[in-house]
């Protein structure tokens, strides 16, 4: 075949023309195929050049929150009780390091690195890219950070990174008031403002921490960052600086608690102090408590479990959430329904043989003075705590009487303090039994009540709302944590509004005289229940003893046998104010199976109140720092 | 050029009509507008890579000695007269040959593929030899008989194309095979192959199609054509390319984000931006003008190159010249094509724009030999 075609005669002038036929084809095609690039290109650049300037500039730049520094929280006069403190974390960034292995034994020589350390670290390790620094160590010392920083040349990629975290100066001083905060969860960061917590990280769980968080965050910044196609930061185009939080200053008196937490030892048990001129709450005390400073970098477990399998419940706030029988504390209130309600003279006696009973019963009721008061008016019934007279009263005026009398004081409904988690205790009626328990009410229901027992229970936080109540001759001021607020540091404070409530009313305004004066007569009197604080008093003071018996939050069973004994002994508690003459405390306080409230709970009151009243007595209710001297209590 | 001498042989008196420097240039078989457009593209290429290299003077550096080192094998490849060339035509296929069947067999494996040939003192990559080889054997073969060739000899050189162009496609490169297969059709397109033949051919691929998908395509080729079609199906993964050029392009409007300003290409957001995307890169930064004047240059030079092919004095450089300036063509418009999202993503360099050394050297040995059919023009007659 092949010399077939070789003896073909070769035509230049035909070969040429077909040769310039085809490149001529091939130009067209080439100019077709120019015009479609070009019209792609005019597609992308001049149709749609916004639409992707846009998607370039998205690329990029992104938006970084930056967070906000939280409000400081001070006591009444400054006393710093929550603030913000450098915390060292330990940072490797894994595109600097060489050897990490070597790097992370070297680390180990210079801090302690747990086996837990490690786990998280490679765990994030995975997570995250090669030039974003993954923790290894939080909160390190200051000796630590010394130790690394000196040999930092010899560790690439090893960074000490400083951020603000939260810290309690006063360790467990008033830790269940002033709360803390910990690592957001799952739960809450469903409802949180999504924008707002970007760079957050900690939120307050309970206490003042909880109820102010909104104060206290502040407002998140914002800065445009221009990044690379990987997330890293380049560099910062423009900045929207956060708003810090702003700082509570609170009622309480960090003097005033720390000397009721001492009182209470090692006893379990709850104190609320308030000023009854405007329902400040100037000390809250649950025992026993924990360190606050434990939950801020994530709890370990070993220490959650303690604290919340502990049988003394350190983490349960005893002066918000406790529901105690009020016991004999119950008494002037009693007291006073009787001169409001049945008219009764003060001065008429019953005789008290030590016992009680009500006709077509058997049982009976008895005081707990054996051979009783004998001859016994009002005055004697509280300043003794005679319990015949008042199951004798009690039963005078019926349960329902005494229900809603009670119910002015706030007894079974929250007060209302800025704290949460507030328990309503009981004030009980027919009505609350039939609905609760639905039983008829029995009169001999009506008569323990008459000395504050059965059905019905209080908070501490409800006792020293009534008793500053009772103090203030019926005016009522919602319980108040937050006593101002201060935009920043040296600003001027805003104090915040008190908070009146309804007023009791009374259709005499004499009765509460004889109830006050009775309850003087607690303390001051010769045969008082309290006399025994009275020695040296430099004040007046007036009071009621109180000593339930055993069936409250208390009762477990699973304590060891060893411990019933301690477990079953009464509560004690006192309630009182001073000074009489002009009350600016009220104190209710409660000692779990701390026996008589005469010998157990009075003598702490006393030394809150010494501490409140005497120790402060050039106390100004407005901090130093109020320089524009305003104050609304 | 003189209109009146048009396919004649150039004379000593034309000669002598040019200037002194002009016929120093021709001395050395130098073709000065095919080396303005040349030399006028790779400087355009520096200053982008300039850019696309986040200003590394040591990758301008690396692409000047590569530039320098491709100009050198031009000159030296300008000097090899057509004839030489035809008559080392045969050896050069043959031993190209070898040197594929010998890549598959000990070749060196670099990125997934085998395409390199360890020869102690260099690397080499055998396919690019076939870049020249291939349409100089094919134009050899079709130019010893008289055209448009018969059905034999067309099978034949068929054969003679589609051999290197299966082996290239095994190892994998795609964009090599698909220029290789084009220079060599290129070939028999100019030599006169009937337009029945073509479009029967045509059918006949798209038909294999479905065979072709299943069987010759490794799964990286089939997932790029699935890609292109529908590039946000893998935003992050295989679509990433496409989408981030063509961003940078669309970004780029009418006159440029300006030079050293494409934030697409300085925060990485582009991948590949100084090899086979510097095209986004550009278009970034220089706009729609800047294409304007870049493609420009480039029908420019295929211009020179038709002009040369036409002038050109027998069968077979008038063969080679027309099918390496085709496939230069087609390099140019299969990189644009696939950086701005209308063809998939075939690995194919912007030709003397990209970064790199190897298809550099290919496509400057390929200008030399189109400079030789120019300047040795006289000698064929004479």
């Amino acid at each position: 075949m092949a010399f077939n075609t070789n003896q073909r005669l070769k035509d230049h002038f035909h070969e040429t023309q077909i040769f310039n036929r085809r490149v001529l084809v091939a130009g067209l095609i080439i100019f077709f195929l120019l015009v479609v690039l070009l019209s792609r290109l005019v597609f992308l650049q001049i149709t749609n050049q916004q639409h992707y300037a846009t998607l370039s500039e998205n690329n990029r730049v992104s938006i970084r929150p930056i967070a906000p520094t939280r409000g400081l929280i001070f006591d009444r006069n400054g006393v710093l009780l929550a603030q913000n403190l450098p915390s060292f974390t330990l940072e490797i960034i894994p595109e600097h390091v060489h050897d990490l292995n070597k790097t992370l034994k070297d680390l180990s020589q210079l801090i302690s690195i747990s086996k837990e350390d490690l786990k998280h670290f490679h765990k994030n390790r995975r997570k995250k890219r090669r030039f974003e620094g993954i923790p290894l160590r939080f909160r390190l010392n200051e000796e630590e950070v010394a130790r690394v920083s000196v040999q930092q040349n010899k560790l690439p990629g090893v960074i000490i990174k400083a951020q603000l975290s939260r810290h309690y100066p006063q360790g467990k001083l008033a830790a269940h008031a002033v709360g803390y905060v910990s690592r957001i969860n799952e739960r809450e960061l469903r409802k949180l403002n999504a924008s707002n917590y970007s760079a957050t990280t900690h939120i307050g769980k309970v206490g003042v921490e909880r109820t102010y968080e909104d104060i206290l965050h502040g407002k998140v910044g914002f800065k445009r960052v221009e990044t690379n196609a990987q997330g890293r930061v380049l560099h910062t185009l423009s900045r929207t600086l956060p708003v810090s939080g702003k700082n509570l200053y609170l009622n309480l008196d960090t003097k005033v608690q720390a000397i009721a937490e001492q009182g209470l030892k090692e006893n379990n048990g709850a104190l609320v102090a308030i000023d009854p001129r405007n329902g400040a709450v100037l000390a809250m005390v649950s025992m026993p408590v924990y360190d606050p400073n434990l939950f801020i970098h994530g709890i370990s477990s070993k220490n959650y479990k303690e604290l919340s399998t502990s049988p003394e419940r350190p983490l349960f706030n005893r002066a918000l959430r406790g529901q105690y029988p009020p016991g004999s504390t119950i008494k002037p209130f009693i007291g006073l329904a009787g001169l409001e309600i049945k008219n009764m003279q003060s001065r008429k006696k019953i005789d008290c043989p030590g016992w009680y009973m009500l006709k077509n019963d058997e049982r009976r009721y008895r005081d707990w003075k054996k051979h009783g008061h004998k001859k016994t008016d009002l005055l004697k019934a509280i300043t003794e705590s005679c319990d015949v007279y008042f199951y004798d009263l009690a039963f005078k005026l019926g349960i329902d009487n005494i229900s809603s009398f009670l119910a002015h004081f706030g007894l079974g409904q929250k007060t209302g303090i800025d704290l949460r988690g507030e328990l309503s205790g009981i004030n009980p009626s027919r009505k609350w039994k039939k609905r609760n328990r639905n039983m008829r009410w029995f009169h001999g229901e009506t008569l323990i009540i008459g000395i504050g027992q059965g059905y019905m229970l209080t908070t501490p936080l409800q006792l020293a709302h009534a008793t500053a109540a009772i103090s203030m001759m019926g005016q009522r001021f919602k319980p108040r944590m937050l006593y101002a607020i201060q935009d920043e540091r040296n600003s001027p404070l805003i104090a915040t509004q008190t908070l009146p409530l309804k007023n009791i009313p009374v259709n005499d305004e004499k009765n509460w005289k004889t109830i006050l004066s009775a309850m003087k007569n607690v303390v001051h009197g010769l045969h008082g229940t309290a006399r025994g604080i009275s020695y040296n008093l430099q004040y007046t003071m007036a009071g009621k003893t109180g000593t339930a018996q055993v069936f409250g939050i208390a009762q477990d069973a699973e304590y060891k046998k060893e411990e019933i004994a301690k477990k079953l002994q009464d509560h004690a508690l006192f309630i009182g104010f001073a000074p009489y003459e002009n009350p600016r405390i009220a104190v209710a306080l409660i000692v779990e199976n701390g026996g008589h409230g005469g010998s157990a709970a009075a003598p702490i009151v006393r030394k809150v109140m010494d501490q409140y009243l005497l120790n402060q007595a050039k106390e100004k209710l407005t901090p130093e720092k109020n320089t524009h001297g305003e104050s609304a209590q | 050029m003189n209109p009146q001498s048009g396919l004649s042989p150039m004379d000593f008196r034309e000669e002598n009509r040019l200037s002194t420097g002009r016929r120093l240039l021709y001395r050395f078989h130098i073709d000065l507008p095919l080396w303005i457009g040349i030399m006028l593209l790779a400087a355009m290429g520096m200053v982008v890579l300039y850019s696309a290299g986040n200003q590394s003077l040591e990758l301008l550096n690396r692409q000047f000695v590569r530039l320098f080192i491709a100009f050198i094998v031009m000159i030296a490849v300008a000097q090899i007269h057509p004839n030489t060339l035809k008559r080392w035509a045969p050896w050069i296929f043959g031993i190209g040959l070898l040197m594929l069947i010998a890549v598959l067999i000990f070749g060196e494996v670099s990125k997934g593929a085998q395409r390199w040939l360890n020869l102690g003192l260099f690397r080499f990559q055998p396919s690019e030899l076939m870049k020249i080889a291939v349409p100089v054997m094919a134009a050899w073969y079709l130019a010893e008989v008289p055209l448009p060739p018969r059905r034999g000899r067309l099978f034949i050189a068929t054969i003679i194309v589609i051999v290197p162009t299966l082996l290239i496609a095994k190892q994998p490169d795609l964009g090599t095979s698909l220029l290789i297969a084009s220079s060599g059709f290129f070939v028999l397109l100019l030599a006169g192959l009937g337009w029945k033949l073509i479009l029967g051919v045509i059918t006949l691929m798209a038909a294999s199609a479905p065979l072709f998908w299943n069987y010759l395509l490794h799964d990286y080729q089939r997932q790029r054509i699935l890609t292109f079609i529908n590039p946000e199906t893998d935003p992050l993964g295989s679509g990433y390319h496409i989408i981030q050029s063509t961003i940078a392009i669309g970004s780029g409007g009418i006159y440029g984000k300006g030079w050293l300003n494409g934030t697409q290409s300085h925060l990485d957001f582009l991948p590949e931006r100084s090899t086979d995307f510097v095209f986004a890169v550009f278009s970034e930064e220089f706009g729609f003008l800047g294409i304007l004047l870049l493609l420009a240059l480039y029908i420019a030079v295929i211009s020179r190159g038709i002009i040369i092919a036409v002038n050109a004095q027998d069968t077979f450089s008038r063969l080679v010249a027309g099918s390496l300036t085709l496939t230069f063509f087609v390099y140019v418009f299969v990189n644009i094509g696939m950086v701005s999202g209308i063809l998939p993503v075939v690995g194919l360099p912007l030709p003397l724009i990209s970064y790199g050394g190897t298809s550099m050297v290919t496509i400057m040995a390929a200008f030399g030999v189109l400079m030789s059919i120019q300047t040795h023009r006289k000698l064929v007659s004479a």
